[in-house]
């Protein structure tokens, strides 16, 4: 697998993966911008009212018979959040040439198609259709409200909302309602034309064509790309401890059957130099891994749940851990995943435990270049850090983590806010 | 052991059937580090009622999901989750009405992964306490079930749909039927329905093929089994039991499944020819190409969410459409309406052709993905259809199958409808 990096134009970068071995190849374009409550929603639209429609291609319809004609091509808007950083943008997935009658030049057309997105959107005088903007405002609007349907996502939505409350990173990818409800035609526009000019973007490319010629088909679709002056402030604002001495407890009501926990934790200070290795294979140690210590204690030998696992965001440097109970099992599950980390800070650490983890941690890492797609979130999530190690080398090193660096690491977390998304009151 | 070339879409595959009755497909895949195998069996939530050397057996609903749990325990305190995935494998499992597979994912090791993963399947090993133990685990599964508004308008439409075909019902049980499953229970089925020449093992790997049939050869029983037959019930009529359901959950938009009841053909390419023709109408009734999709997304009826698919298990077939809605009767008379339309006008030759490109593509697209491939597979292998099948199929139905199928199927007759509606 050749990789390829290059400035295209000012602070518009390609990570380019050369490589046979895949049917469909992998494509995004993602600008770069600051998460913030005002803004998050109103710049989350942005890609879906882009993908209504273009100059030659003005509705979706339209757009998606183009995709279709090209042996069912996939671009699709995507929006996330990177740390503080919110991601804005699209993701494509199409057929290899070789393996389609006649070599129609599906890539050729993708970038195309992409570069048309970004650039040439359907308007009228000027400013985007109404209709769509309204259209998509609505859809934006079902969407955040949809988030409480995700019952495990919507319990570790609201961990976060209160845990980090003061910090953009209670925002999520697509904002709020309160501001996707002021979301106007008139000021999307314009907004969208300055943020095209001042934002960074990366572009991610994974498929048979070497990366300069890539490079090329690119630069030349995005030669009229405004660039004005980039925001360069762009990062993620580390809190290395809790907010108050000891963990805040919040809980919300649903109409449900089963409890929904999660905890909230900041790593502490590993975050003031991360290795990103290590804290990968701490949190497969206490609750991602099937040998971890959450996996065999909360769930084998205590039965309290189907599922329990913890997650970390290193751009943000903290912990979660989300875990499925009976309603009337919050204090003792809570109890078993606060204990299980004092236990990982004592240096209960066995050596089959170690080695377990290490080889697991490694194993997940060298599949990644297997998968296009986790090779697209592993690489920007990397530029986003500005880093260029490979999964290969990130491997290498989660293989070579010690028990002392894990409890160092156990030591520096701090149990910073708990969620429980209970039952109804039954009175 | 045969190997099958597909120049075409860069594909070599080896299959063969060890003298146990054991189908092994093996996907060469070249070039690739992770290596993925799946080993299943033709057994699942639907089947609770059996025959065996003549006598009709009833077992509790949820036992095959039951067994997927408990599987991975082995004697002497061990268990195959912590085995495999201390070298650094990733195994998991699933239980659908038609089958369980279990699975194993890694990147070094493989044939030591595989050898493990034939050997606890093959492997049952229960105790009191043991099964005791899974039920607070497997009750919080069906927990999670009961409030996933998805999961729930799906099951309402199954039974909706079923009159009394056990795919109607979840695959998991209840809290009150898994509290009647014993050991002696697990073991019974185990021996029933776990032997090879009920299984299907499919690798999708850059591992030697005759090696990995030798391993199976070594570590499973050597005698062929008999296959037992199942009793479903009746057949079914091709109309629902009730044509629209409902029930009111914490949901913030009304959630909306249709479905229809297909009379599968009983020839494995026959009945792919009916899955896929299903397919490629509907993407041309309703997908995102469609006049349809883009007249309902404009109005705000449907989101990108919609979507269809083509169910084939435990001998049924089911056609499923649905996302959010705010009015999904609305939906519901406009796909028929349009049917109408195209019962008068036909279906347009050039829109027809764009879907079945877009249907090669996302085929083609499945060969990358290992676990949507082996599924695929082991699905195929058990209804008796490859994946060369697929794709000669995809490129032979006509614009005309597809009509019929949209004309006969897609009637407020045939369909039913299930939502999940906020509560008031």
């Amino acid at each position: 697998m050749e990789y390829y990096r290059e400035e295209l134009f000012p602070f518009v970068s390609l990570t380019a993966l050369q490589t046979d071995k895949f049917k469909s190849g992998c494509l995004s374009a993602t600008l770069l911008t600051q998460l913030d409550r005002e803004t998050a929603a109103e710049y989350a639209v942005l890609p879906y009212v882009l993908r209504r429609g273009t100059t030659s291609l003005p509705d979706m319809r339209a757009f998606s018979a183009r995709l279709d004609g090209l042996y069912g091509a996939v671009i699709e808007p995507r929006v996330r959040k990177l740390g503080e950083i919110q991601g804005l943008g699209f993701i494509s997935r199409f057929s290899e040439d070789r393996y389609l009658p006649g070599n129609p030049g599906v890539l050729e057309e993708v970038i195309r198609l992409t570069a048309d997105l970004w650039l040439s959107p359907n308007t009228r005088g000027g400013l985007f259709q109404s209709a769509y903007v309204d259209s998509e405002r609505q859809k934006l609007l079902e969407r955040l409200a949809a988030m409480r349907n995700d019952r495990q996502g919507w319990a570790l939505r609201r961990l976060v909302e209160n845990m980090c409350a003061f910090e953009p990173y209670a925002v999520s990818a697509y904002g709020s309602e309160e501001e996707a409800e002021a979301i106007h035609y008139v000021k999307l526009t314009k907004d969208y034309r300055t943020l095209l000019a001042s934002s960074p973007m990366e572009f991610f490319y994974c498929g048979s064509q070497p990366g300069p010629r890539v490079a090329d088909m690119l630069r030349e679709a995005l030669m009229l790309l405004p660039r004005g002056e980039i925001d360069l402030e762009l990062g993620t604002d580390v809190r290395l401890n809790a907010v108050e001495a000891q963990p805040r407890f919040f809980s919300e009501e649903m109409n449900l059957t089963q409890g929904n926990l999660a905890v909230g934790f900041r790593l502490g200070e590993c975050m003031e130099d991360p290795d990103e290795a290590a804290i990968r294979v701490f949190n497969g140690l206490y609750g991602e891994d099937l040998n971890s210590k959450l996996f065999l204690n909360v769930r084998e030998k205590q039965s309290l749940c189907y599922d329990v696992i913890s997650s970390v965001d290193i751009l943000k440097g903290i912990m979660t851990v989300y875990a499925g109970i009976d309603l009337d099992k919050y204090q003792p599950a809570l109890d078993e995943i606060l204990h299980q980390l004092d236990l990982i800070r004592e240096g209960e650490i066995t050596e089959e435990e170690l080695t377990a983890v290490r080889n697991f941690t490694a194993a997940k890492l060298r599949s990644v270049p297997d998968d296009c797609l986790a090779l697209e979130r592993f690489y920007l999530r990397q530029t986003v850090q500005g880093l260029d190690a490979s999964p290969l080398e990130m491997a290498a090193l989660a293989e070579s983590v010690t028990r002392d660096r894990l409890v160092e690491i156990a030591r520096g977390v701090e149990t910073d806010a708990v969620f429980f998304l209970k039952g109804e009151d039954e009175e | 052991m045969t190997r099958l070339d597909y120049p075409a879409l860069g594909e070599v595959i080896f299959d063969s059937v060890l003298p146990n009755g054991l189908r092994i497909i093996t996907v060469r895949k070249k070039g690739f580090r992770k290596a993925f195998a799946m080993y299943a069996t033709r057994y699942g939530g639907a089947d609770r009622r059996f025959q065996l050397d003549g006598e009709w057996i009833d077992t509790p609903w949820g036992v095959a999901h039951y067994l997927e749990h408990k599987l991975f325990d082995m004697p002497e305190d061990n268990n195959a989750l912590a085995d495999l995935s201390a070298r650094g494998a990733d195994p998991n499992a699933f239980t659908s009405n038609g089958m369980t597979a279990y699975h194993v994912t890694c990147t070094d090791d493989f044939y030591e992964n595989l050898r493990s993963l034939l050997t606890f399947v093959s492997t049952p090993y229960f105790t009191p306490e043991s099964v005791a133990k899974e039920q607070g685990i497997i009750g919080q599964e069906i927990l999670m079930g009961e409030n996933a508004p998805g999961y729930v308008a799906y099951f309402e439409l199954m039974k909706a749909l079923y009159a009394h075909h056990p795919v109607r019902d979840n695959e998991a049980g209840t809290l009150e039927s898994i509290a009647q499953i014993t050991p002696e229970i697990l073991y019974h089925c185990h021996k029933v329905f776990y032997h090879p020449s009920n299984m299907v093992l499919v690798c999708v790997c850059d591992a030697d093929p005759e090696q990995i049939a030798a391993i199976a050869g070594e570590v499973l029983p050597s005698e062929p089994g008999a296959v037992p037959v199942r009793d479903y019930g009746e057949p079914e009529t091709p109309f629902p039991l009730e044509r629209r359901v409902e029930k009111a959950m914490a949901v913030s938009a009304p959630l909306a499944y249709m479905g229809i009841k297909l009379t599968p053909a009983k020839d494995g390419k026959a009945l792919l020819r009916q899955q896929l023709t299903a397919e490629l109408a509907l993407d041309y009734l309703i997908g995102p190409s469609s006049a349809l999709y883009a007249e309902l997304y404009d109005k705000g009826l449907l989101g990108r969410d919609f979507g269809t698919d083509v169910d084939s298990s435990a001998g049924t077939l089911t056609v499923l459409l649905g996302g959010e809605s705010k009015d999904p009767d609305a939906v519901m008379a406009a796909l028929t309406d349009r049917v109408g339309l195209i019962a008068r006008r036909g279906i347009d030759p050039a829109s027809f052709e764009r879907c079945r490109r877009a249907g090669y593509g996302r085929a083609l697209d499945r060969l990358d993905r290992f676990y949507s491939y082996a599924c695929m597979l082991s699905q195929g292998a058990f209804d008796g259809w490859g994946v060369g099948d697929l794709f000669e199929l995809l490129k032979e139905i006509t614009p005309e199958e597809a009509a019929d199928f949209l004309c006969e199927a897609v009637t407020p007759d045939r369909l039913a409808l299930s939502v999940v509606r906020p509560e008031r």
